[in-house]
């Protein structure tokens, strides 16, 4: 293996190779199933490239420009480690982010223990990452599979349904979001009822089946936890059958603009979701951040694209904060670590190295033949968590 | 759950029957007449459906919608028709199976292809003009657009079967079906015959993945799904019957909508069991069944005898002195290598997985080549391997080193039990139970949430601190595939062995001299077992984890491609195809952004330049034909 041809390697940012740099590149190796979740992931990438460019801009990190070195994981978390290793002594980066599926997200975070490399595991949404999984090399920035059904569970009390059915994606992400909800929905709401659960296999929902069967038991609101292909295949069926007529929904990641937009017309009414409305947002971060991406990309940003951006910036503010490189620097220095994200102030928890990135909770609509989001508004993730014990409980000691 | 309930649920499953039909017929007319394992069937349908959304977006209006459904077939058909002019007619002569590895590379470039063209964003097509909304049935709103699915579905077969009853080329198909070299020989023109049946085949696909636009999405994840459930399909119903892939269909379609029925029962010894959850693995659970009770699925027939156009292996005979020098040299340099790039260097780590990928590649070329069973489920043993080393450290507290050896265990037992099944089918359908059995052994630790960790898998899989070392690991990965490489080459060349390839050629004469065959074929199919079982405990150890990725069945095909690319008919076959795969994988995957199609591409290179397999080539090349090493 020896002279592969490294100088191909995918490196953002050199367009920005400012002459003041005098010092060699900090180094970001970064795992994601580009080709395999281009959806969620093109974005994601795009965002990511954004704010290199900006840091860059802004005199680069500690004096040193930042530099991504981008890897294609074939979403086989055998191949994500390998690309990790080849990273880590080959490529020599001075850390790792990425992630997209959770079974890699977690394959990553054992890898980074492992070899002690720090790694900020951005998309997996697993609890697992930072609570059975999880180790002091190891922060996660998106919300958990947890906090967005804890924002969406008071919501849904609020609604006084006693009858609910469930519908969700039939592996881990599907059944611990929909055992969140039901123990908080419970736990608000003691006289509900489960009536119905539809576990489908991913991305093969046979969509006419379930919402037939989910209408038969008859419920006063559903849970769904069902996204992408899944998720328009289950609408247009529930659209045509009548399914959600009288019937409350309340939905995961569906007004992220990857799972909304596609179904255009189509899109749900009155649903209760998490998601991304970057067209109604105003604060000034915001703001700055959607006229630097239109103005790049001319094309609107998705959620990808603020993942992709926060984790450059978590970044950013983590090596500033910590003035070196070193994984222990680095690892003590996210503890507590607070950056502003276009979305608003984030900090990295020290109990369990969860950030407190938060998500938008609103109800669906149809506006000029698109889905929306309105009535929203930004649940900040720190409000969102079990308890300091259970944590504790749930999360090996560093 | 009401009586009305269940009959409009059997309706749904009608309407997704005629999808499932629809997918499966042309893989179905095109396996009988080529014998082509066409896993770019799913591709096909992916476009005919991507096509139908950009005409559908062009054409408005009833006329428009049925025009675009009929040119997207057709565009699909002709797109089939090229794939098999320009390529597959190249390969007709190569060793069986070998189609497969074209049809592997063609999914590889058209994943790609079309999320350059169409862009990564799911593409929802419009409803069916006058079919848009839904009628009432026993109480409930049924779509219209899923009657007519249901009308349709019937309507093809009954066209398609007319073609092959009523007309001149049908009846040429037909024949091709029973006996293509008599066909050849009465002066047909089989180019013209193999062109028109895969065209057809195709633009079935094509018609199938349009008209389910009105039902889901076009997105380019479509291909896995499809695919998989096309083979279900056609070997449950019978490979090259159409009725049966019709009735296969309906079987299966059913099934699901009645788990979906269902729902959650209470057991009365506690405890509940979730029906819908089955509807992840029913199909290969169906076919399992089917497939252990009617060896040649519903209404299939016993495989003709296939002369195949290939000429017969020639017998294996031990290594020359070429070879064994090539051999020796090869081994030095790999022991001498973390001494030359440093003790590290990523070459070890690559290294690592290509040593794990040679056992793999090597196991399944072992039942494989000189045993003639074409296992499409390899991945279960190597999983079984790999999670019975993963959960006996974890859960058991077995030491490191014990839960490695426990692996070769763990395959064999998974061998053991399935090759029982197994030896008694032969050809596709042996294929297809293996693969049955390895997407249930993959449904089961997907779910197993308590023991397995379900999709997560298990983490926290390292090996002893006394191996944690890259260097040392390496040597013990060289040493075990060195190991497992020379037992499976000494095996082959015992008496057993010569066993084992005397079934394969002929199973009639092996039996008349008073060979055990399905014994002996269970026996090499639990060895296989037993050494990729290694290699999935190697795997296990190098990477700190393991999730139900291990057996996949990509993870399968890719084993499958390893074989065909070096060479099914040499032992070093799969050796040399192991390491160019990995290889090349991964440092395309490094450095290309649409890595996917290139891949794709080198092996559609390598499979026009090559149709022995690297290894065969280079054996031609160098005159020695007549020895096999």
């Amino acid at each position: 293996m020896k002279g592969t041809k490294r100088a191909l390697a995918l490196a953002l940012g050199l367009a920005l190779a400012a002459p003041a740099f005098a010092q060699a590149p900090i180094r970001i190796g970064e795992i994601n199933s580009y080709k395999a979740q281009a959806a969620f992931l093109d974005p994601y990438r795009k965002g990511m490239e954004l704010a290199v460019e900006q840091a860059n801009a802004a005199g680069g990190v500690n004096g040193r420009r930042i530099e991504v070195v981008l890897r294609d994981d074939n979403a086989n978390p055998g191949d994500a480690v390998r690309m990790a290793e080849e990273l880590v002594s080959a490529e020599k980066v001075d850390l790792l982010a990425g992630g997209f599926l959770s079974n890699i997200g977690v394959a990553l975070a054992d890898f980074a223990k492992q070899r002690k490399t720090f790694y900020l595991a951005s998309e997996p949404l697993t609890n697992k990452i930072v609570w059975e999984g999880g180790n002091r090399y190891t922060y996660r920035l998106r919300p958990s599979t947890y906090m967005q059904a804890a924002m969406l569970a008071p919501e849904a009390a609020k609604l006084k349904k006693k009858r609910w059915a469930f519908v969700y994606p039939n592996y881990e992400y599907g059944q611990s979001a929909v055992a969140t909800f039901k123990a908080l929905l419970k736990a608000a709401q003691p006289d509900v009822e489960f009536v119905s659960d539809q576990a489908t296999p991913l991305g093969k929902i046979d969509a006419g089946a379930v919402a037939q069967a989910l209408g038969d038991a008859k419920p006063d609101a559903i849970f769904n936890v069902l996204f992408a292909a899944d998720l328009a295949k289950f609408v247009r069926e529930g659209n045509t059958r009548g399914l959600f007529k009288d019937v409350s929904v309340v939905s995961l990641l569906t007004g992220e603009p990857e799972y909304l937009d596609p179904l255009k017309d189509e899109a749900p009414t009155g649903w209760i979701v998490t998601g991304y409305p970057w067209y109604a947002i105003d604060t000034p971060a915001h703001k700055a951040f959607l006229d630097a991406y239109q103005k790049k990309y001319s094309d609107y940003p998705r959620l990808g694209s603020i993942v992709g951006y926060s984790t450059i910036q978590a970044i950013v503010a983590g090596l500033k904060k910590a003035g070196a490189t070193d994984t222990d620097k680095v690892v003590a220095a996210f503890k507590g670590l607070e950056f502003d994200s276009p979305i608003g102030k984030v900090k990295f928890r020290p109990q369990d190295n969860q950030s407190t990135m938060g998500a938008y909770v609103g109800r669906t609509a149809v506006k000029d033949g698109k889905g929306v989001m309105v009535d929203f508004v930004y649940r900040d993730g720190a409000d969102f968590q079990p308890s300091d014990e259970d944590v504790k409980k749930l999360r090996p000691a560093d | 759950m009401s009586l009305s309930g269940i009959l409009v649920q059997m309706l749904n499953g009608l309407a997704s029957a005629s999808t499932l039909f629809l997918l499966a017929s042309g893989l179905s007319l095109i396996f009988g007449v080529t014998r082509i394992v066409n896993f770019a069937h799913g591709s096909l349908f992916m476009l005919g459906a991507y096509i139908a959304w950009s005409l559908t977006e062009r054409m408005s209006g009833a006329l428009g919608f049925w025009a675009a459904m009929g040119l997207s077939a057709l565009a699909v058909g002709a797109i089939g028709a090229a794939i098999e002019m320009l390529l597959l007619r190249r390969i007709y002569r190569a060793p069986e199976l070998f189609q497969l590895l074209a049809t592997f590379a063609l999914t590889l470039v058209v994943r790609d292809a079309v999320l350059g063209v169409w862009g990564s964003e799911d593409l929802l097509g419009p409803r069916a003009p006058g079919l848009s909304g839904s009628v009432e049935i026993l109480g409930r709103r049924f779509p219209q657009y899923d009657l007519a699915l249901i009308v349709i579905g019937p309507l093809v077969l009954a066209l398609v079967w007319l073609l092959l009853r009523r007309t001149r080329w049908g009846a040429l198909v037909r024949a091709a079906t029973q006996d293509r070299e008599m066909v050849g020989a009465l002066g047909v023109n089989q180019s013209l015959l193999f062109t028109s049946v895969f065209a057809l085949g195709a633009a079935l696909a094509g018609l199938g993945g349009a008209l389910q636009l009105p039902r889901e999405p076009a997105s380019a994840g479509l291909d896995l799904a499809a695919i998989g459930d096309a083979f279900v399909v056609v070997v449950v119903g019978g490979m090259g019957s159409l009725p049966g892939a019709f009735v296969a269909a309906l079987l299966i379609a059913e099934i699901k909508a009645l788990c979906i029925a269902l729902g959650t029962w209470s057991l009365p010894w506690g405890g509940t069991i979730s029906f819908p959850k089955f509807t992840l693995v029913a199909e290969f659970l169906v076919m399992a069944i089917v497939l252990v009770v009617r060896p040649w699925g519903l209404m299939g027939k016993p495989q003709a005898a296939v002369r195949t156009g290939a000429p017969p292996e020639t017998p294996l005979a031990p290594a020359d002195a070429t070879t064994r020098i090539i051999g020796f040299a090869t081994l030095g340099a790999l022991a001498a290598l973390p001494l030359i790039v440093g003790v590290g260097s990523y070459a070890l780590v690559l290294s690592i997985d290509i040593f794990i990928g040679v056992l793999f590649a090597v196991s399944l070329h072992f039942v494989m080549g000189p045993g003639g069973m074409h296992s499409f489920g390899h991945a279960a043993y190597f999983g079984l391997g790999a999670y019975a080393s993963g959960l006996l450290l974890k859960s058991a507290g077995l030491p490191m080193e014990l839960a490695l050896v426990m692996s070769i265990l763990g395959g064999a037992l998974g061998a053991f039990v399935f090759g029982w099944f197994c030896v008694r089918l032969s050809g596709v359908y042996f294929a297809m139970l293996t693969l049955a059995f390895g997407q249930i052994v993959w449904s089961v630790v997907f779910q197993w949430d308590e023991v397995t960790g379900g999709s997560n898998g298990v983490i926290g899989v390292w090996p002893a601190p006394w191996l944690a070392a890259k260097q040392t690991y390496y040597y013990l990965a060289l040493a075990c595939c060195v190991a497992g490489v020379l037992l499976l080459r000494r095996i082959l060349f015992s008496p057993f062995g010569y066993a084992l390839r005397a079934t394969r050629d002929s199973v009639l004469r092996s039996d008349a001299i008073g060979i055990d065959v399905q014994r002996i074929q269970w026996i090499a199919f639990i060895v296989a077992g037993a050494v990729c079982g290694l290699a999935g405990g190697l795997f296990a150890f190098s990477k700190g984890s393991i999730s139900p990725e291990t057996i996949s069945v990509g993870r399968s095909i890719d084993g499958l491609v390893m074989v065909l690319l070096g060479g099914v008919e040499t032992l070093s076959g799969p050796i040399v195809g192991a390491a160019a795969f990995l290889f090349l994988q991964d440092s395309i995957a490094r450095h290309i952004e649409y890595w996917r199609a290139m891949l794709g591409l080198l092996i559609l290179v390598l499979v026009l330049a090559f149709p022995d397999g690297i290894v065969g080539a280079v054996r031609k090349r160098l005159g020695k034909g007549s020895q096999q090493t």
